[in-house]
């Protein structure tokens, strides 16, 4: 039944060129000055490393503006969930929903910066099969913590506070750009509090067919981090929408 | 008759606001049934327990037989709302806006497009099917609100202000439609500052204030016992009139630079006053629910 919510939204156009811009330009462009990245050992050209980042990032920010600004503009100004549940659908099912639609525009993004990555070669088989799953797990996470937000902020402009406090730093310190081992040791730590950080370690061990024990951590990291956003989203969601 | 919603101490707070304050009250099947009450009233509070989209403080309600907390799925699926505020979606078509909400029911696909048709025709809006809904007009909105309150052929209607803002014509068309509605048998409840759409529509109406119903029956009767017939309204009274009135045990009102006498025989009594004072403006009207409204909740503003 929850499936029914996401034909409601079908306006969109994914934002999915920016990934493509930065795999030229900072791939390319910059991987020239760099050449090559040690990443668990192993030497590695920076495109190739940098490549999954790419599709960490559009899955993070997918899932993130879907659930923040999109069901902020249904739920407040479109008055859309008020004439959901009005029907036989309860506000568990118009959020489960949301996050869910949010999860799904993450598949989708990264599935586009991932074919882009496999026809540059950047992954290899059999890993890059499982990217498809991960992304939609970890998209369900970032869309619940998403919601979480939606469900407190006062109004639309207050969503600057999670951009700038949470989706910048990880953007830029959650594995993406370089490897984390170049940090100081509370540098790693920090990092590894971080959900992009296990998005990203997850997808680049899946390019590269390299799983590490690490990665079980970050699967577990995600599960749990999800189920727990998930929850606390939807109680307070209900919270600001039953009254 | 037999009831199709029924509160017994229905209550509602909000921290430490009393919204509905242990209201009873009964709707029969196929009545229209109105509520009314000046802003803050607690009417809406009320309309939303009975769509179950507000959890109930205490006391009993229950909708078709069924309690508002256990069952609100069973009920939603049987009731139509047509909400006060525009949430249509902006992004659908006229006929894509039923459609859609038709899913909500897990309504199959074929029956929910001939329904959508069906109703679209009799709202007024078969031209409008593919037109966007910022395109539509206010009256345009409201109609079609109404028809997708009625996607699932609900055995009770619920529409919250649903002529507010429009224009005559908007309104007598909607007017129509649920009379048209009543007869197939819909119950409809209905809440509405107009006092004019209560009296053409309501059976049966409350009127509410703070939280409590302060009078319940059939408009015709509550403005005969609360009024009573006619009423005459009489500018810049002077003392000598108003000390008449109350010698003569005339039931009347002092508001500003007016005075209404409240009567059942409002020829004598106005011949009566126009031989004995000198009037620079009078007017002889029919009693109106508005009076019994303002009579019962005062002429303060509520802000």
């Amino acid at each position: 039944m929850d499936v029914f919510l996401t034909t409601w939204k079908t306006n969109f156009l994914p934002p999915f060129l920016e990934p493509l811009l930065y795999l030229v330009a900072m791939g390319l462009g910059f991987g020239v000055l760099i050449g090559q990245v040690v990443y668990e050992g192993q030497f590695i050209d920076y495109i190739k490393f940098l490549a999954p980042g790419l599709i960490a990032i559009s899955i993070m920010n997918s899932a993130f503006f879907e659930c923040t600004y999109g069901s902020y503009v249904r739920m407040h100004y479109q008055k859309t969930f008020d004439a959901i549940i009005a029907t036989p659908l309860s506000i568990e099912d118009v959020i489960t929903g949301e996050i869910l639609w949010g999860a799904t525009k993450s598949l989708i993004n990264s599935l586009i910066v991932l074919a882009v990555v496999i026809v540059a070669g950047l992954a290899s088989f059999p890993g890059l099969i499982v990217i498809p799953f991960i992304a939609f797990l970890t998209g369900l996470m970032f869309a619940s913590l998403a919601m979480i937000f939606t469900a407190i902020i006062p109004n639309i402009d207050s969503f600057n506070y999670p951009f700038f406090l949470l989706i910048t730093p990880m953007f830029l310190f959650g594995g993406t750009f370089f490897p984390l081992s170049v940090l100081p040791s509370w540098g790693q730590t920090t990092a590894l509090l971080l959900p992009l950080t296990h998005t990203t370690n997850l997808i680049r061990d899946l390019s590269f067919n390299m799983l590490l024990p690490v990665d079980l951590i970050g699967l577990l990291y995600v599960a749990l981090l999800t189920v727990i956003t998930f929850f606390v989203s939807v109680h307070l969601m209900k919270k600001r929408l039953i009254k | 008759m037999r009831a199709v919603i029924r509160a017994e101490r229905l209550r509602k707070t909000f921290d430490s606001l009393v919204a509905v304050d242990n209201i009873d009250f009964e709707v029969n099947e196929g009545e229209c049934f109105g509520f009314l009450g000046p802003n803050g009233a607690g009417k809406t509070t009320t309309m939303r327990m009975i769509c179950c989209t507000s959890p109930v403080t205490k006391g009993m309600l229950e909708v078709l037989g069924m309690n508002v907390t256990e069952n609100p799925r069973e009920i939603k699926a049987l009731i139509g709302v047509a909400p006060q505020e525009n949430n249509l979606d902006p992004d659908f078509s006229v006929l894509k806006n039923l459609t859609t909400y038709a899913r909500y029911f897990d309504m199959p696909r074929q029956i929910a497009q001939d329904r959508a048709k069906g109703l679209l025709d009799f709202m007024h809006l078969k031209e409008k099917a593919d037109v966007l809904i910022p395109d539509l007009s206010g009256g345009m909105k409201r109609r079609l609100i109404i028809a997708r309150a009625l996607m699932n052929e609900p055995r009770i209607l619920i529409l919250d202000e649903p002529t507010t803002g429009l224009d005559p014509q908007a309104r007598h068309v909607i007017w129509d439609k649920i009379r048209e509605l009543k007869s197939k048998g819909v119950t409809v409840l209905i809440t509405t500052h107009y006092m004019d759409e209560a009296e053409q529509l309501c059976d049966r109406l409350v009127i509410m204030e703070r939280g409590k119903i302060l009078v319940e029956g059939d408009p015709k009767r509550l403005i005969d016992e609360i009024i009573g017939m006619g009423v005459i309204e009489i500018a810049n009274p002077s003392k000598e009139l108003e000390l008449y009135l109350e010698v003569r045990g005339l039931a009347s009102e002092r508001v500003n630079d007016r005075v209404y006498i409240y009567t059942h025989d409002v020829d004598t009594v106005n011949r009566d006053i126009m031989s004995n004072f000198s009037i620079t403006f009078s007017a002889m009207r029919k009693a109106t629910l508005e009076d019994v409204f303002l009579k019962l909740t005062g002429r303060g503003l509520r802000d």
